[in-house]
């Protein structure tokens, strides 16, 4: 029960800076795995350290992090929070990136639950916690039930079903070793079955992530240097006056959202600060927030002005957008054409032309989204996707395992222990629909095989 | 008269119980229906077999005697899936049906504090819902502290054949009328399940040239961690296999409404196990197979009985005569022994502690197949950690329970009374979620220090087995040290079996983590001064490594939630919150921990943490 457990304990969406909290005897070995900054399992108890979080190499956020430990904490454990600055999908890929480094997603009310537990609340408080406890976890059966819609269920159960059936005759090979009739499980035959469920789980992941889109929008990011129209465009989008429109070089100093809706999506606008290299400290931060927001960003609309020659600085910045979502719109197209398309180096089908002064090529850039993100395609009624961050982790663990598989094949392990994996996925799998699997791979061995004396 | 310990029953589980209690030099008196009936096998002639070769390891390790009467009798011995992964090797030994139950008799007359006696035990004197002894037939009356039960299928057993029911346990024995009766007078929920058995035929009356052969292994194997193989490879007598024909399947369907189970007796109750259909379930039920796989097997080097696995069935014997000699090979076979199912009582395990002490009868104890249990290993193991747990109790000492993690056994006696059952349990692959700990190379390394413990194993044995384990933490060692220079010799000899040369100079260790390298390949450059048994357990652990360490971190979880006790008295009446179905459960199953209530079904997480929470404030921190 001491495993080490984190969650957002600040509502997701509110505010700029969140906090995640871990707790558990990991919570600081695992913290550190994704931190650089100060070693945090040599900084004192009860301290603040600045850092980033990493995803391998990259930076994900600038961050905060409060380390504590035993006893002195909440829960009487050790404790570590997290500030992050960077937003929902900051905040979100964090998250993620714990619970991939060995922390499991709290259960509501669980880290009071421990701090009951540990001693740290008094016995008089026992009965108010037992009422809360109870009642989170009767929301709990009930999001159990709700947490994913129709098709996805099926989706999933017919993924377990698949499952079953492999390992059921699995384990016949193993318990029934001396019958002849029975299917023998090899790794060719185990191969395709493996791939069509690694190929089953991304549909499922790929669905989330347009469920996603479809429930919180696209959030795309306006980038590039100082004075070159982002602010223009945002308005020209949002057709209000939203964002302060200057043509002093530097003057949007805040990230502005807005939303529109293209084809029946969210598009989130983020306007940034130009990006330039700047003595000002304040509009410093603003552009510190502009590379953030290419991290965050679903899509990145990159604004060069057809107006002056190509730099370094804004090939730089191409290359920077390169491994996102992005498009290339030139502005200015009312004035001289001083811009070498060519040197952008990049397909044509990401260009937008555009004079925003003149109310062109808007219509084209909402339809270059549109084709971006293939929201012709998206299923706009019933959308099947798995809405709760439990059950997207399960299924994001459930295909690293099957990759694990892969390499496990391809490593002539024994099928025997293959099928451990392929259990444990199995089972992971159970918890999203909350199937009781107890009887069920017996009852498949004994009705799907005829065995026995 | 008064005895220590009283085992009623002369069956797999009641030789082990009386074996290990009058080991531990306690008086025990083993009461027998019929002496001649000493560890019989009434039904197929295994010992072992998938999961049930490990669970004879285990008793081997712990101390009991199944594995070394085995290995002293059998007519034939295999690995099974010698070709898999570790974790699911398995012994199994085809018996000798009149070898076994001998040998298995000469082992327990050598028990100086063992009487045996033949009688019929129809009730129990019980006093304050405390046992004090057992009543005969004839109304004798024996005291002890202790009593075992392990009366495997003969508590009101029927035998069905056709349309006729016999009350009668196998070989027509006399069953025990009235004492599941008085069990039921005294509390206990009995239920009713069923077995079966196939035909024996005439050895002599089997055209043996239309089957298929099928050997032993031609290696030599024990299952005794104690004793050299005492058969010679060559001398192991072969089973065979046929399949049932087209005509068979026409029989069985025309016939169906003779069979017991198919309408010719109306008032069967009892339920079948899901793993041992009978052939007319096989039929039914699998239309569309064209032919059932039978095995033809050996049943003593003695008599000329022929156990015909496979084909177990309940239908009248003029009907079972026609089935039989519609069978490749048995065309002209003689049916000395017909087919028949079994209906008899059984305790609901549940009501059972993990010490296989009984919840509602103080020092009763139950083992074997009257816990609902099938199959020798089944019940010996059952029947040796109640013999254990009654004499640790009569000497006042913390009982023997193996966790989940750590045999076969524990997984066998937790599933039974944390689950109760459905049908006939028996123990399969597939129940040990940490089946890659539970191997049968390493039965010894995990349990013969709790045999040492209880006074089962001997301070050689235990010797020994320290001995082993040095060695193969020192061989692994070498392999991560010594390394392998590519020399061109060395290149010639990977090229010649056709493996990759490595890049660079590697340890064994690493050369070793890749599939297609084994140490007997390495022993190409430099012998390696070990025995086998190291060698191979050197091998086992460094080849699956990552998977053990997994599996071990997942035990070490469990373990945790093992350590979190739920005291005895506890009344789940003044939880509240907690949803009806899970308490109801709750009680009946009373679990001594918090794993063990995790695995009840019916009782979900929230449940756990309400009751986690209720044990923390009631019980404060002595948990």
């Amino acid at each position: 029960m001491n495993d080490t457990i984190c969650a957002i304990s600040t509502s997701l969406g509110e505010g700029a800076i969140s906090i995640i909290r871990v707790s558990g005897e990991d919570a600081i070995t695992n913290v550190n795995k994704i931190f650089r900054g100060k070693d945090l399992l040599r900084v004192e108890s009860h301290t603040i350290n600045y850092g980033h979080i990493m995803d391998d190499n990259k930076v994900v956020d600038e961050v905060l992090v409060s380390v504590m430990k035993k006893p002195k904490t909440f829960t009487m454990e050790d404790v570590v929070e997290i500030n992050t600055h960077g937003g929902v999908a900051a905040t979100n890929k964090v998250l993620e990136l714990l619970l991939e480094n060995g922390c499991r997603i709290a259960e509501p009310g669980e880290f009071t639950k421990r701090a009951f537990l540990n001693g740290r609340i008094d016995l008089l408080e026992a009965e108010a916690i037992m009422d809360m406890i109870n009642a989170k976890t009767e929301n709990q059966r009930k999001m159990a039930i709700n947490q994913i819609e129709g098709k996805t269920s099926d989706l999933i159960n017919e993924l377990r079903s698949d499952m079953v059936q492999i390992i059921s005759n699995i384990n016949v090979n193993i318990d029934y070793p001396e019958y002849d009739d029975v299917d023998i499980i090899t790794q060719e035959i185990l191969i395709p079955k493996i791939k069509n469920l690694k190929a089953k789980i991304e549909k499922i992941l790929n669905e989330t992530e347009n469920g996603r889109l479809i429930k919180e929008g696209i959030t795309a990011s306006i980038i590039g240097r100082p004075n070159v129209g982002k602010s223009s465009l945002l308005n020209a989008l949002l057709q209000e006056e939203k964002a302060i429109v200057t043509d002093i070089a530097g003057t949007t100093r805040d990230i502005v959202e807005g939303q529109i809706s293209i084809n029946g999506i969210l598009l989130n606008i983020i306007d940034t600060a130009g990006i330039r290299k700047t003595q000002n400290v304040i509009e410093a931060i603003g552009v510190k927030k502009s590379l953030k927001a290419i991290d965050n960003a679903d899509l990145i609309l990159l604004m060069i002005n057809n107006n002056e020659k190509i730099t370094n600085d804004i090939q730089e910045l191409v290359e920077k957008v390169k491994n996102k979502k992005y498009l290339i719109l030139i502005n200015k197209n009312d004035l001289e054409t001083k811009l070498d398309r060519k040197k952008l180096k990049v397909e044509p089908e990401r260009i937008v032309e555009l004079s925003i002064l003149e109310d062109k090529g808007i219509d084209t850039l909402k339809e270059k989204i549109t084709e971006l993100f293939k929201i012709h395609e998206i299923e706009k009624k019933d959308p099947t996707y798995l809405s709760n961050t439990r059950s997207i982790s399960i299924l994001k663990k459930c295909l690293q395992r099957i990759k694990d598989i892969e390499k496990s094949i391809k490593n002539n392990v024994p099928i025997d222990i293959i099928e451990l994996d392929i259990k444990n996925i199995w089972e992971e799998l159970g918890k999203i629909n909350g199937t009781n699997y107890e009887e069920e791979l017996l009852d498949e061995m004994f009705s799907r095989f005829c065995l026995g004396k | 008269m008064n005895y220590d310990i009283i085992v009623v029953g002369g069956g797999h589980a009641g030789c082990e119980s009386a074996y290990a209690s009058s080991k531990k030099g306690h008086k025990t008196l083993l009461i027998t229906s019929n002496i001649n009936n000493i560890a019989d096998m009434p039904c197929n002639p295994h010992i072992g077999g998938s999961a049930k070769g490990i669970v004879v390891r285990e008793i081997d390790a712990l101390g009991g005697v199944m594995g070394k009467v085995a290995d002293k009798t059998h007519l034939q011995i295999k690995m099974l899936n010698s070709a898999k992964g570790p974790a699911v090797q398995s012994l199994r030994a085809q018996g000798d049906k009149i070898e076994y139950p001998k040998e298995m008799l000469n082992v327990l007359k050598t028990m100086k504090d063992l009487k045996i006696m033949e009688a019929m035990v129809e009730d129990l004197i019980v006093e304050n819902n405390k046992v004090k002894g057992v009543v005969l037939e004839n109304g004798k009356k024996i005291s002890a502290d202790i009593v075992i039960l392990t009366t495997g299928t003969y508590l009101k057993a029927d035998i069905l054949v056709g349309d006729t029911r016999t009350r009668q346990g196998p070989h027509g024995e006399k069953p025990s009328q009235f004492l599941s009766d008085k069990l039921k007078e005294y509390g206990f929920k009995i239920i009713r399940l069923k077995t079966g058995t196939p035909q024996r035929i005439d050895k002599k009356t089997i055209d043996f040239s239309k089957l298929k052969e099928e050997p032993g292994d031609d290696k030599l194997l024990t299952f005794s961690f104690d004793l050299e193989p005492q058969y010679k490879i060559e001398e192991q007598l072969p089973c065979y296999l046929t399949y049932t024909t087209k005509e068979t399947h026409k029989i069985i369907t025309d016939n169906l409404k003779k069979s017991s189970m198919y309408g010719a007796l109306d008032d069967i109750e009892g339920i079948g196990p899901r793993y041992c259909p009978s052939i007319e379930d096989k039929v039914v039920r699998f239309k569309d197979k064209e032919r059932h796989q039978l095995f033809i097997e050996p049943e003593s080097k003695q008599y000329d009985d022929i156990y015909l696995q496979g084909f177990s069935t309940s239908m009248p014997p003029d009907i079972q005569e026609k089935m039989v000699h519609s069978l490749p090979g048995l065309e002209n076979a003689k049916i000395i022994k017909y087919g028949y199912a079994i209906e008899y009582d059984a305790i609901y395990p549940t009501q059972l502690k993990k010490t296989l002490e009984t919840k509602i009868i103080e020092n009763l104890f139950t083992a074997g197949q009257i816990n609902g249990t099938s199959g020798y290993e089944e019940a010996a193991c059952q029947g040796l950690i109640a013999g254990i747990n009654a004499s640790l109790k009569l000497e006042k000492k913390e009982p023997l329970i193996l966790q989940r993690n750590e045999a076969y056994i524990g997984v066998l006696i937790d599933d039974l009374i944390t689950k109760g059952i459905r049908d006939p349990y028996r123990l399969l692959t597939s129940r040990a979620e940490f089946r890659l700990l539970l191997r049968s190379d390493n039965a010894d390394q995990r349990l013969r220090r709790y045999g040492y413990l209880v006074g089962l194993i001997s301070e050689e044995q235990i010797n020994r087995l320290n001995k082993k384990e040095k060695e193969i933490k020192e061989l692994f060692e070498i392999l991560k040290e010594k390394k392998l220079k590519v020399t061109k010799e060395v290149e010639n000899i990977f090229v010649m079996n056709n493996i990759s040369i490595p890049t660079s100079t590697m340890t064994y260790y690493d050369l070793l983590k890749r599939p297609e390298i084994s140490i007997s390949f390495l022993e190409n450059f430099e012998v390696i001064n070990y025995k086998k048994e190291i060698k191979e357990q050197a091998e086992i652990y460094l080849k699956y490594e990552g998977y053990i360490k997994k599996a071990y971190k997942e035990a070490e979880k469990l373990i945790k939630l093992e350590k979190k006790k739920i005291p005895d008295n506890i009344d789940y009446d003044k939880i509240k919150n907690i949803a009806s179905e899970a308490r109801q459960k709750l009680k009946e199953v009373k679990p001594t921990t918090i794993a063990q209530a995790i695995r009840i079904s019916g009782v979900n997480p929230s449940d756990i943490s309400i009751l986690s929470v209720y044990l923390k404030k009631e019980y404060g921190k002595s948990e």
